[in-house]
């Protein structure tokens, strides 16, 4: 078992003829992801990867061809919310945005649009969903993750690979793991992530990676203390970061003394969350619940 | 990206935001002739872009152009929290009766634009918030359907605004979302927003910040970009696509992706050491990129050791040491530097670079113990 994706997952690629798009998808594909269809618009009628993936114009058109319930967007920030709202109108359940640099504004349209609409969204400005040995949808390397019992839900990348690498030198494996993405309005949060850890079966302990800005690991921090039955594991990035800088991520900022690394720390703390003080830690602590 | 006074109430009045009469001097001698234009009372306003220029003396009031002349010669040689005054508007002075509070921002929990206004304008509303939020009237907008004409007469009763000014209040709401929206703002304010003794709603200050992802579809707002905000490195940062913000530490980090950028940072703090900067040179690191890193990083005098921590997922550990070493060719550090390269073809890269002498590291904590240990051996 595993959440939000798994061998199951029919994949359709918006942006698939692009560079970014294209080179994921090769890897997607290589890693057993099932890519049913890419999107193009214009270059409809094409196929990519030795004709094996066909081209459509509209996502529309690749939904009802080849039955795609899932959807990675790999387009150019400008163009990005149109292709999420392309996503949702064909009936698309599934998401995944991996660009980054979406204005804010397009993203609270995308959001209030979703909501009405029922799809759900995973991200922006993200690296996916990875669940280890069924599928990958994004772009989370798969080498350095294998199949095991911890689900894990981050804001951060390269963090992210940084903990299931640490994981699988102690032989720890995921779930699934779901990069919720760096900026300040996304899809799903860390609150909507850990509703499906606790019910997933197959998961028994969860890792929260989280980072300064916003308070989604406030509100994370209150599920857990109030529902959660599986011990989480966290981590939160920025304990260092000036206040009103934004630290690459477009999310990642104190303002007005809110969104402190040091709330979020006390927050899961005090909801019972053990809190690593370096992402390798998180690895050794898994290894002993 | 932030926006002076002038620039804000320009915009404002774009979209029908009534604001006093004036423009913006870079010389006390343009501001004498803006005053005797204007004619009367004037007020002149050092454009900086930090809070509290009151207090600091940047607004001063005249009574007549060569007064106005004198109090720009003043505030043009002034420097307010360390920032230069190069231009002061010269508004005409309102006659105020009465100061109220309007702003939009994004509510990030929310996930939606808040609307907010205040019977306690012309005070800072951070302070209305914690002193008393109470005093602050909210009210969240639809992102599809726009602001609502019911919305602005909601806050012109709930901070008890006279019936017979609200007309010209929700005309000044309207205008200033149409400004948020169609600038892609963060956040657009208006304090003070005052009621004249004539009986006017008039905007006698403004302040704009601007989404940076948004700027691509805004050219004539990004013109107006004002560089003495920002570090000379984060400038230069920004040209080659990397994310560079100073520090006051004095081990430069050079990292790919920005979670594990401000980890690496706080690593380096947990052992004793200070960070001298947040970077983050992104996916595929580049013989040309890691050059322009490390230009940036070493050009602090403060630096004396350097930590590089790359997570070598689809870009191979291999190709960055050879970036790496390419860069250092070009570059020739001088500070002792750290490396630590985990994921696809590390090893092959780790041997790359002690063969050039780096000092290198298997663990993030094993790397920011050498980093500090490099750092304070420098020192001495």
């Amino acid at each position: 078992m595993s959440i939000l994706v798994n061998k199951d997952t029919r994949l359709v690629v918006q942006g698939i003829t692009g560079r970014e798009g294209l080179f994921h998808t090769t890897q997607m594909v290589a890693y057993g992801t099932k890519v049913v269809a890419g999107v193009t618009p214009g270059k409809g009628g094409q196929w990519v990867l030795d004709d094996k993936i066909p081209v459509f114009d509209t996502v529309k058109k690749a939904v009802e061809t080849t039955g795609a319930n899932t959807s990675v967007i790999f387009v150019p920030a400008r163009f990005a919310a149109d292709a999420i709202f392309e996503a949702a109108d064909a009936g698309v359940e599934l998401i995944v945005c991996i660009t980054e640099g979406i204005p804010v504004q397009d993203m609270m349209r995308v959001r209030a649009y979703l909501d009405q609409k029922g799809s759900r969204l995973v991200g922006p400005n993200c690296p996916g969903l990875l669940t280890p040995g069924e599928a990958k949808v994004g772009i989370i390397p798969g080498s350095i993750a294998i199949p095991g019992n911890v689900g894990v839900v981050s804001r951060s990348g390269t963090l992210t690979y940084e903990v299931l690498y640490a994981m699988k030198q102690l032989g720890i494996g995921a779930t699934t793991t779901v990069g919720i993405g760096g900026d300040p309005v996304n899809g799903t949060s860390f609150l909507d992530t850990l509703k499906m850890f606790e019910e997933d079966p197959q998961t028994e302990k969860v890792v929260l990676i989280g980072e300064i800005g916003g308070t989604d690991e406030q509100k994370a921090a209150q599920y857990i203390a109030d529902h959660m039955t599986k011990p989480v594991v966290g981590f939160i990035a920025g304990q260092t970061a000036p206040p009103g800088k934004r630290m690459g991520h477009a999310g990642a900022i104190v303002e007005g003394g809110e969104g402190t690394a040091a709330e979020k720390v006390e927050a899961l703390e005090a909801a019972g969350v053990k809190v690593a003080k370096h992402p390798e830690e998180i690895a050794h602590i898994l290894k002993s619940l | 990206m932030k926006l002076h006074e002038y620039q804000s109430k320009q915009i404002f009045a774009k979209y029908g935001v009534p604001i006093p009469k004036g423009r913006v001097a870079a010389t006390a001698a343009e501001a004498r002739e803006i005053a005797a234009e204007l004619g009367g009372r004037v007020v002149v306003k050092a454009q900086v872009l930090v809070g509290g220029r009151g207090k600091a003396g940047g607004i001063k009031l005249a009574n007549s152009p060569e007064e106005a002349e004198a109090q720009a010669t003043a505030i043009l040689s002034m420097k307010l929290k360390g920032l230069p005054v190069r231009k002061v508007l010269v508004d005409e002075a309102a006659h105020i009766a009465t100061e109220i509070y309007l702003g939009i921002t994004n509510d990030r929990a929310a996930r939606k634009p808040v609307m907010m206004a205040s019977a306690e304008g012309g005070v800072e509303i951070e302070e209305v918030a914690r002193k008393t939020p109470e005093k602050i009237i909210k009210t969240h907008i639809d992102p599809l359907l726009g602001l609502r004409g019911y919305q602005t007469r909601d806050l012109a009763l709930g901070i008890d605004l006279p019936k017979e000014h609200w007309k010209a209040f929700s005309k000044v709401c309207f205008g200033l979302w149409e400004a948020y929206q169609k600038s892609d703002a963060t956040l657009a304010e208006i304090n003070p927003l005052v009621v004249t003794e004539e009986g006017q709603v008039l905007a006698v200050d403004g302040k704009m910040i601007v989404d940076d992802n948004a700027l691509f579809r805004h050219p004539e707002i990004a013109e107006m970009r004002d560089l003495d905000v920002e570090a000379p490195e984060e400038i230069e940062a920004r040209k080659y696509g990397l994310s560079y913000i100073k520090l006051e530490g004095d081990i430069g980090c050079m990292v790919n992706g920005a979670g594990l950028a401000m980890t690496t940072m706080d690593v380096i703090k947990l052992y004793g050491g200070e960070p001298a900067n947040f970077l983050d040179i992104g996916g595929g690191a580049n013989a040309e990129k890691v050059a322009a890193a490390f230009r940036i990083i070493l050009s602090e005098p403060n630096v004396k050791a350097v930590l590089i921590n790359i997570f070598g997922g689809i870009t191979r550990g291999d190709e960055v040491a050879k970036g790496i070493l390419a860069a250092m060719e070009e570059v020739k550090p001088e500070v002792p530097m750290v490396a630590r390269i985990v994921g696809t073809n590390a090893e092959e890269g780790r041997r790359l670079l002690a063969n050039a002498d780096m000092i290198t590291a298997d663990t993030l904590v094993e790397a920011a113990q050498k980093a500090v240990a490099a750092a304070k051996g420098g020192a001495q």
